[in-house]
């Protein structure tokens, strides 16, 4: 691996740290799918029942833009150990966000009126 | 009582020396794998704060939505002012690469004015909230609304002074391995705070108006 110290050298450069061209992709994109996650909701021209998939959508095309363009993540050798510790992250995540919504979900549905909780206690 | 302090200096002359000795090895690439773990737990706080956020979304005691509050226009030139940030950011790390000290202070002096503008922007939308009753104290909703986006321009804030840190070390010791090491944690906590941000927009700015 050491052998030849200057062409892994190259190689590792170009892989972790991108290049004047790979920045301005990933800003270029990332505007397009900002301004089109703002324009699903504010155009008046999506269907009300679209709104919620569309931003998600670009929402997550965002996330994985940002993190290939700009935080170099991919499944180079030397960017291996950072992707396996951030999917256990998203996995620890996905447990604490879709858990708490399921069980304080079932929680209103069980224990309150659904309109309850809308009218100020007096 | 004093074995832990002197086996911690004593680590800390032994990982000076070792870089001494071994100078092509240390890349910093450990430092950068430690900072990036702590960089994921800071993502499972923010997990937190969007998990009670989305639960309490609807808990507005009578006080104003979502809907009545955001103004999205707003929203959208926050998140320009951060977006360019992050590629801006980017810039100064190819100069760094690339060894170009004056265009490197360049780009983080650029770099902070945006930042910059994002906090002063999200500090004059708290203060109008507030100023319209809609503060933290008034509803669940506004409470987590404020713990959340809060939490958020804080980071921005740290690495603000962060940088401002950073831009003084270069200008004082130019671009030595200790240097280049600690600003690609910024580098990395920087893109990080970006990445949050998309999260923000999403759910509480774009699901709020909806």
């Amino acid at each position: 691996m050491s052998a030849h110290p200057s062409s892994h050298d190259a190689a590792h450069h170009d892989a972790a740290h991108g290049s004047t061209k790979s920045y301005l992709i990933g800003f270029v994109l990332s505007v397009v799918l900002t301004l089109a996650s703002f324009g699903v909701v504010m155009s008046g021209k999506v269907p009300h029942e679209l709104m919620m998939p569309g931003i998600i959508v670009f929402g997550v095309a965002q996330l994985i833009v940002q993190l290939v363009y700009f935080l170099h993540m991919g499944t180079s050798p030397s960017q291996r150990g950072n992707l396996a510790i951030m999917l256990f992250t998203l996995l620890i995540l996905a447990i604490v966000v879709v858990g708490s919504l399921w069980v304080l979900h079932n929680m209103n549905v069980n224990m309150m009126h659904p309109t309850s909780q809308m009218v100020p206690v007096e | 009582m004093s074995s832990p302090a002197v086996s911690a200096t004593h680590g800390a002359l032994d990982g000076v020396s070792h870089g001494g000795d071994a100078h092509h090895h240390d890349d910093g690439s450990k430092t950068l794998l430690g900072f990036w773990i702590y960089l994921m737990s800071d993502c499972l706080i923010f997990s937190g704060l969007f998990a009670t956020f989305a639960v309490l979304a609807n808990a507005t005691a009578g006080g104003p939505t979502g809907k009545e509050l955001f103004e999205l226009p707003y929203v959208l030139g926050e998140t320009m002012l951060l977006l360019i940030s992050s590629v801006t950011f980017g810039m100064a790390m190819l100069a760094m690469h690339a060894g170009k000290k004056n265009q490197l202070l360049a780009w983080l002096a650029v770099t902070f004015v945006f930042g910059a503008g994002f906090i002063g922007m999200e500090v004059h939308e708290f203060a109008k909230l507030i100023a319209d009753g809609a503060g933290p104290s008034r509803s669940a909703f506004l409470s987590s609304y404020f713990t959340l986006v809060g939490t958020h321009g804080l980071h921005v804030t740290c690495g603000l002074i962060w940088l401002v840190v950073m831009m003084d070390q270069m200008r004082r010791y130019g671009l030595t391995d200790a240097t280049r090491r600690r600003l690609s944690c910024l580098s990395l906590f920087w893109h990080f705070l970006d990445i949050v941000w998309i999260c923000v927009f999403t759910f509480v700015y774009l699901r709020g108006a909806i």
